[in-house]
């Protein structure tokens, strides 16, 4: 029996990541984590995560939080590591020694996805070894002191681009990882966030159901490194996602579906004041470094739509033909 | 704590969901949330987000907190719809 999304009948299930751990308060990492696993409830499943914060802090000495099998791989290789251990269960499978339906699901921090790790991970997806990995991404390299990533967003300041009078943050745009696996060809690619709990674990169950491999990129607020208040992770994920900032779609076969279209598109300001990392952009003679996110984000947003269209359209071609 | 002599082979660890063992409510630092029953609405929004698994349910129901772990961020009071506006968490001071 597939055991329905709702958290009455989740609550009921095992947590296969416990308390204990050593993440920050407030901290969303153990929250996607926990969203991740309930989606998956129904089978046994493997982790595989590369080192960062929630990889260091959830295997600290001989305490671990995980109630599944788990290897930590090295920064660079969790998709590398976790094809071979595909690649041995497919064995093993054949040779009947093993019959059980178990789910291979990786989850590794942006600095390990979009930078050092993209040529394993890119190498995995190529071999179409069956496996959903994830990016729990908060924007930079928070483990080892905010350093920016592939994947910090313009003007944020992180100790490697510090926001001052030489620079206003990070220079360059990020980069669109999402897109890039997209790219890939494989048949499903998604962006989700935790504030938006029913459409990730929809996407987390769509995408273990496929076969083959499946890229799933999770807005992950992280409180230490944007400079925020404990408390308010969930609240950044629902205004990230309703500023535009972190479009909710997926790519499914190719197809490009937006899954959630605020009814009000909200101004960018609103998610970047409440973050130290935006600070600097709030003072005076620097409106223009606003505007010029919000074009970004404008852009981008459009582009999506326009995307989707095409594909809609299409379908629409398909269906006329079809009659 | 173990010697590293007890320490299998591969630095791989053989009890599953040992970290329960580190009783992280100890970090709360000046703040405690408090669970009002009579405001709460049962939707337990409030046990998927927490981060660190300190809203107890049993049998699909909200139970209280698990002190023994939460870490004091407040996600969860910020986040409870409550009843008619009337959050079911609060923040209060922690005292030790
Ligand atoms: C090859 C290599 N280089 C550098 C490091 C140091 N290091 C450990 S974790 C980390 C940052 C991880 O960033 P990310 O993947 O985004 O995860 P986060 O900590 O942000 O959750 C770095 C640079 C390492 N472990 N291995
Ligand atoms: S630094 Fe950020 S990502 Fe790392 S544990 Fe703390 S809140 Fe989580
Ligand atoms: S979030 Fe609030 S209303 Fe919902 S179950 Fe928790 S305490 Fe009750
Ligand atoms: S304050 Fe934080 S750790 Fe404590 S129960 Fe609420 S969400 Fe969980
Ligand atoms: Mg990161």
């Amino acid at each position: 029996m597939v055991t329905p999304l709702n958290l009455k009948e989740l609550s009921k299930k095992e947590l296969r990541f416990t308390a204990g751990h050593r993440l920050c308060a407030g901290c969303a990492a153990p929250t996607v984590v926990k969203m991740i696993l309930l989606a998956a409830c129904d089978y046994p499943v493997v982790v595989a995560s590369s080192t960062g914060c929630l990889e260091v802090s959830s295997c600290i000495s001989t305490y671990t939080a995980w109630k599944v099998p788990w290897i930590h791989s090295a920064f660079e290789n969790a998709a590398a590591t976790l094809s071979g251990v595909e690649s041995m269960y497919k064995a093993l499978k054949k040779q009947g020694k093993i019959d059980k339906e178990i789910k291979f699901i990786a989850i590794c921090g942006d600095g390990g996805t979009y930078d050092i790790g993209l040529q394993s991970l890119s190498g995995a997806m190529e071999r179409w070894h069956d496996m959903l990995y994830v990016c729990y991404n908060n924007e930079a390299y928070m483990n080892t002191g905010i350093q920016r990533s592939g994947a910090t967003p313009t003007y944020a300041d992180t100790t490697t681009c510090p926001a001052g009078s030489v620079i206003p943050g990070k220079p360059q745009p990020r980069k669109d990882l999402t897109k890039i696996m997209a790219a890939h060809g494989i048949p499903y690619v998604a962006q989700a966030a935790p504030s938006h709990w029913p459409d990730l674990m929809k996407k987390v169950r769509k995408a273990l159901e496929i076969p083959g491999p499946k890229f799933m990129n999770i807005f992950t607020p992280c409180n230490r490194g944007w400079r925020t208040r404990t408390d308010d992770a969930i609240l950044l994920s629902r205004l990230a996602v309703d500023t535009c900032f972190w479009p909710l779609y997926e790519v499914e076969k190719g197809v490009v579906r937006v899954t959630y279209k605020p009814k009000e598109k909200k101004p960018i300001e609103e998610f970047l004041k409440l973050q130290g990392r935006f600070r600097h952009l709030f003072e005076p003679g620097r409106e223009q470094l606003i505007s010029e996110l919000q074009r970004m984000i404008d852009e981008n947003w459009e582009r999506l739509l326009k995307e989707e269209e095409i594909f809609a359209s299409k379908e629409e071609e398909k269906e006329e033909v079809v009659k | 704590m173990i010697g590293w002599k007890q320490i299998p082979p591969g630095m791989v660890i053989l009890e599953a969901g040992s970290a329960l063992k580190i009783k992280t409510g100890s970090w709360r630092a000046a703040y405690k949330p408090r669970w009002i029953e009579e405001n709460c609405i049962q939707c337990l929004l409030c046990w998927l987000y927490c981060p660190d698994n300190a809203v107890k349910v049993e049998d699909g129901k909200r139970q209280d907190f698990d002190y023994e772990y939460c870490k004091g961020c407040g996600l969860c009071a910020l986040e409870c719809p409550g009843k008619k506006g009337n959050k079911a968490i609060v923040m209060e001071e922690e005292v030790r």
